[in-house]
């Protein structure tokens, strides 16, 4: 299967993967914007997601594609060390076209993860799993499982996680700064005129995407609680 | 006395290669797998003969001392290839470049092998573009041409400032092509230092591993040596620094005969030599003669004045400005040939006129160029050129005039070999720059890798068969044999000499100083007595290199100073010949200039009555005996010889 | 006019593939500015030998930046720091300091064994253009080159991408130890002339499927490469191979 054996094959996964990812968090920052309007319209999203079949099977599809793509960064790297050969540079010089992210996409990816699990932990796990917790309310919060605004008053309330989440949403910028266009250039549907047009697009859609969730975290740590309050 | 017969095919010359093809005798396809064909080198003439021979179904063993086969020198030609296409409609023609290489030459080719050379050129042009030779083209999308020195049409095909380059790449992938398929086996970083004989045929070589040391044996029914010319016995050439001629001395000293070694072509547009610690002279392609105008001052003020540094070049006045290619030759101008140009600058510098520090330089201008079609035309020309040349000068040539100075470049001698490229040895061949058949004395820019490919595609896999027809009765000859035994013996006890040596000085520090006998006593201006205190040098630095030669390390592995050592004893050999072919050579004529026989304007003066012949130098058993001569009478049935004119 | 400058070199030095290697220093004198980076290892040699020592070791041949020979990391960067990129033997004295340390080393890549010293085993490179970098035809036998238009456009961009002179420096400078620098110029030398499409689809993944054998990396896009290849190969070359790959894979 040259979708495994093959070099290229295995960065395609890695770019498929990678930007049905991409899609996913531009559908979460949409979904993250419209707390900043309306709590109840916040909430009804969560419900919503939280009761019908498809979007269970998206979650499932979601934490497959993850691990698709976790699993092959692994194999990727341990490729790719074990092809640098056993003897490292004593000096190495940084060409000044390469960016910081391109090198340590791996490193990026580990923050991403570890990110990804404090996330399920504070949001995710409360709420689909609370019937599991104590009736129907979710664990430390004493929030209803279905009161995602409610959560992140909570989360962002503590200085501790809004800066955690910050790094996270810079960690996840970095990476997909470099990885939408690298990417496309896997996929093919790059050249020298497009290779800085995708590199363009990508650079002010990844950012627009993470100030998206950037705006919505600052929101909820400075002024959710007191909005919320007077609501 | 080595029989020298050319075995030209009879019938009138344009009729001869047709002829002979028809008539030869060719290999049926059961028995060609069943023949292997050593060819030693990749260059050009190498790679694209084993690629070829690979093709047709023979077994081929292909060696090169580089790590790959696409390393070798031709890579670094960068003007182009010439081809009787007519593709421009300027009246080009078989003849007519057939009739261009002999005048080139200054009537001392074989006119057979010319006129043939001629006839396959429009093939080379076909093949290469089969292969995927991104060729310059017009908008139109046909090739486009480029005119060369010695020539009145564009014929010259080109790849940017990269030809050689992209040909080798060509035949290379060729080459590979055939490796993929098991026809060619490839032996890379191996150096072949003897030829095996049995029974009077070339049957094997006994060649070092370089990665290993140790030494191995190859039979085969027939050895192809492409293994390029000697100009490193200069020292300081265009050539890379691991070209060497010992492939074809240990062919002569096993008996193949070595033909006109005097030719020798200095190239008129390198960088000039900067300081004793240069190990190279780089090349800036004859293709910048089309645009670039070669002058020096009219003054010999300013010319002190030049080379004490105080002003430069652009300081100088139009009016004040000697172009003196053009004041000679006007119909011609920059793009006389290469050695008339070289002369030319040689004759200016000697009068005091040079343009450097050393005063050995002079210029070569842009700026009328620059004015006439614009920078970024001449950027789009030779953007690449003017790149390296300020790479390596750190002046930039579209500001002041580039500087270059004549250097060894080519060597027009080689292995004398027949019309089937067959030296004095049976089964034993020499093609590319390795033989000397078609240049004469001089060659033109832009033919050498005309006849590397040549030889190599159209030429070589013909003869061959013509040979090795009767040789599938032979068994595949067993590598144990008291020949191989023997010539491994000899290689062993040269290299056991080599290291028992142990004297205090290094490979390059005698090379060096052959280089620079040489350059003086063997070089652009010869004399009699210069050329025969040049032997009496030569004599003594190989003394002092079998007295106080170093060689540090041991056989096992890697030894680079081993390599080198084995080949500057070749190199040494070989200067000798070249200078005792130039000393009884009493005319002048392309690159071989007597300083006794020229015209009361410095033109070279040929002696056809007396020297119209090659001369070919057999080897005496030993390097210190001096090798006897003989003699291949020329005979021209179409070409008036006349005296060489590019005045008017 | 040329100045002088002393310095240190610190040279790698390892007996063959399975040797650890070490580094060793020498200090150089006065050596002109406008020798080139290999004469002044010419100089180092020459002083080793007159000290009695081995010399260094390391691959070169045409000195004027074509034949792909030389392979030197020099500073941390291979064929050494230059503005324009260009080969070791390209590298002149001048781009270095009075008193600097020079660090050499050889190619690093699994697929480049180490030979001696800085001389490394780039016979992979062969190999992979064996697997299909070429076009099947025979000698003799093709059409009047002129009957094949090209777009001179065309031409030019696939004279671009066979400029390459397989150096290796790609994949010495790629953390990844990728070829795909070199596998894709080759490809779309071919790709662009009507004459490689005919094999295109199998020429890629012929190509790419022994680049993986050779145990070569999987690109990661770092762009590394094309910013040390003297010869300025891009990495659009890269996504024209993924493109040619692709096509071919989903065709089949």
């Amino acid at each position: 299967m040259w979708l495994i054996n093959s070099s290229v094959g295995r960065k395609v996964v890695m770019s498929v993967s990678g930007l049905a990812l991409i899609l996913f968090l531009t559908f979460h920052a949409c979904m993250n914007v419209v707390a900043l309007f309306s709590r109840d319209g916040y909430n009804m999203i969560c419900e919503f997601l939280g009761s019908n079949w498809y979007a269970v099977a998206g979650t499932v599809a979601l934490a497959v594609l993850i691990a698709i793509h976790f699993v092959f960064a692994v194999i990727l790297t341990l490729q790719n060390r074990k092809a640098r050969g056993a003897n490292r540079y004593a000096v190495s010089a940084k060409p000044d076209r390469v960016e910081w992210a391109s090198q340590n996409m791996f490193v990026l990816g580990i923050i991403i993860v570890l990110g990804l699990v404090l996330h399920l932990y504070n949001f995710w796990f409360n709420m689909m799993f609370a019937e599991f917790a104590n009736g129907g309310m979710a664990f430390a919060t004493g929030l209803s499982a279905t009161d995602g605004y409610g959560m992140m008053q909570y989360t962002f309330s503590c200085p501790v996680y809004t800066v955690l989440y910050l790094v996270w949403f810079a960690a996840i910028w970095f990476h997909l700064t470099h990885g939408f266009w690298s990417a496309m250039q896997t996929m093919g549907w790059s050249g020298k005129t497009w290779f800085n047009r995708w590199r363009c697009i990508g650079n002010i859609y990844v950012t627009l995407v993470m100030l998206c969730f950037v705006v919505v975290a600052l929101y909820f740590a400075f002024c959710g609680s007191c909005c919320s309050a007077t609501c | 006395m080595a029989t020298l017969n050319s075995r030209i095919p009879e019938g009138p010359i344009a009729e001869k290669w047709t002829n002979y093809k028809a008539h030869q005798k060719l290999v049926n396809p059961k028995n060609k797998r069943k023949l292997d064909v050593i060819v030693v080198g990749t260059g050009l003439a190498g790679a694209s003969a084993a690629a070829s021979l690979g093709e047709m179904g023979f077994h081929v063993l292909n060696f090169c001392i580089q790590d790959s086969p696409r390393r070798a020198h031709s890579i670094a030609a960068q003007g182009g290839i010439n081809a009787a296409k007519n593709y421009q409609n300027d009246g080009d023609s078989v003849y007519r470049l057939f009739y261009d290489t002999v005048k080139g030459g200054d009537y001392r080719a074989r006119e057979a092998n010319v006129y043939r050379l001629a006839e396959v050129s429009a093939n080379i042009i076909d093949q290469c573009v089969a292969q995927g030779v991104p060729f310059a083209r017009e908008y139109g999308g046909m090739l486009a041409n480029r005119s060369f020195g010695g020539a009145q049409v564009s014929r010259t095909f080109y790849a940017k400032g990269q030809t050689g380059q992209q040909l080798l790449l060509g035949a290379y992938s060729s080459l590979m092509c055939q490796v993929n398929k098991g026809t060619v086996e490839l032996y890379t970083r191996y150096e072949m230092l003897d030829v095996v004989i049995v029974e009077g045929r070339a049957r094997g070589i006994i060649a070092r591993n370089l990665v290993t040391g140790k030494l191995e044996r190859f039979s085969a029914n027939a050895v192809v040596i492409a293994t390029g010319g000697y100009g490193n016995t200069y020292f300081l050439s265009t050539n890379a620094m691991g070209c060497n001629c010992s492939a074809a001395i240990a062919t002569y000293r096993k008996g193949a005969v070595f033909a006109n070694p005097s030719y020798v072509q200095i190239h008129p547009t390198c960088i000039p030599v900067h300081g004793d610690k240069q190990s190279k002279l780089t090349l800036m392609s004859e293709s910048l003669r089309n645009d670039g105008r070669i002058w020096v001052p009219k003054k010999l003020e300013d010319a002190k004045k030049l080379q004490r540094g105080e002003i430069q070049g652009k300081d100088i006045p139009e009016e004040d400005r000697d172009y003196y290619l053009e004041r000679r030759y006007p119909a011609f101008g920059n793009l006389v040939p290469r050695d008339v140009a070289s002369r030319a600058a040689k004759e200016r510098c000697d009068k005091g006129y040079g343009v450097n520090n050393t005063g050995l330089a002079v210029f070569l201008d842009f700026s009328q160029a620059i004015k006439d079609f614009g920078r970024d035309e001449i950027e789009a020309r030779y953007g690449n050129l003017f790149d390296m040349y300020e790479e390596i000068t750190d002046e930039s040539p579209y500001e002041t005039p580039m500087q270059i100075f004549p250097a060894v470049h080519y060597t027009m001698g080689g292995i004398w070999v027949d019309y089937e490229l067959m030296t004095t040895i049976n089964g034993l061949f020499a093609i590319g720059e390795c033989n000397f058949s078609d240049h004469g004395a001089n060659r033109l820019g832009a033919s050498a890798l005309m006849q590397g490919l040549a030889d190599g595609y159209f030429v070589l896999p013909y003869t061959i068969q013509n040979y090795l027809a009767d040789q599938a009765i032979w068994p595949k000859l067993p590598t144990d044999l008291p020949e191989f035994e023997e010539a491994e013996k000899n290689v062993q006890a040269r290299i056991d000499r080599l290291f028992a040596i142990g004297g205090n000085r290094s490979v390059d520090s005698i090379h060096k100083e052959l280089g620079h006998i040489m350059w003086e006593h063997v070089g652009m201006g010869r004399t009699k007595a210069g050329l025969e205190e040049g032997i009496k040098l030569i004599g003594e630095l190989r003394k002092e290199f079998y007295a106080n030669l170093r060689v540090p390390g041991t056989q096992e592995g890697v030894n680079v100073e081993l390599e080198k050592a084995l080949r500057l004893e070749d190199f040494l050999l070989m200067g000798q010949l070249v200078a005792n072919d130039a000393l009884h050579r009493e005319e002048s004529c392309g690159g071989h200039f007597r300083e006794e026989h020229q015209t009361e304007e410095g033109e070279a003066k040929r002696d056809d009555e007396n020297f119209f012949y090659v001369g070919c130098w057999e080897y005496q058993g030993t390097d210190d005996a001096k090798p006897t001569l003989s003699k291949e009478p020329l005979s021209y049935e179409i070409i008036k010889v006349q005296t060489r004119n590019y005045k008017n | 006019m040329a100045k002088n400058i002393s310095f240190t070199i610190r040279y790698w030095k390892q007996n063959g593939p399975k040797d650890a290697g070490h580094f060793e220093e020498r200090r150089m004198h006065d050596i002109p500015d406008d020798t080139s980076f290999l004469e002044m290892l010419d100089i180092l040699n020459e002083e080793l030998i007159n000290d009695g020592k081995e010399p260094f070791v390391f691959d070169h041949d045409c000195r004027e930046g074509i034949c792909g020979m030389c392979s030197l990391y020099i500073n941390g960067t291979p064929h050494g720091k230059t503005e324009r990129g260009a080969t070791t033997c390209q590298l002149y004295m001048r781009r270095f300091n009075d008193g600097d340390t020079i660090t050499v080393e050889p190619w690093r890549s699994a697929a480049f064994p180490v030979i001696k010293d800085c001389m490394v085993d780039r016979s992979a490179f062969d190999k992979i253009q064996a697997a299909g970098g070429y076009t099947t035809i025979r000698t003799g036998q093709a059409q009047d080159a002129n009957a094949i238009l090209i777009p001179k456009d065309d031409a030019d961009e696939a004279m671009d991408c066979a400029t390459c002179i397989g150096c290796g420096a790609c994949v010495a400078a790629c953390k990844n130890g990728s070829a795909m620098l070199f596998v894709s110029s080759k490809v779309s030398q071919f790709a662009l002339l009507p004459q490689g499409r005919v094999e295109a689809a199998k020429r890629a993944k012929a190509m790419v499927a022994k680049m993986d054998e050779l145990g070569f990396g999987n690109c990661t896009n770092t762009r590394a490469c094309e910013a040390v290849c003297p010869k300025s190969e891009s990495i659009a070359n890269i996504a024209r191979l993924n493109r040619e790959f692709l096509k071919a894979k989903l065709a089949d």
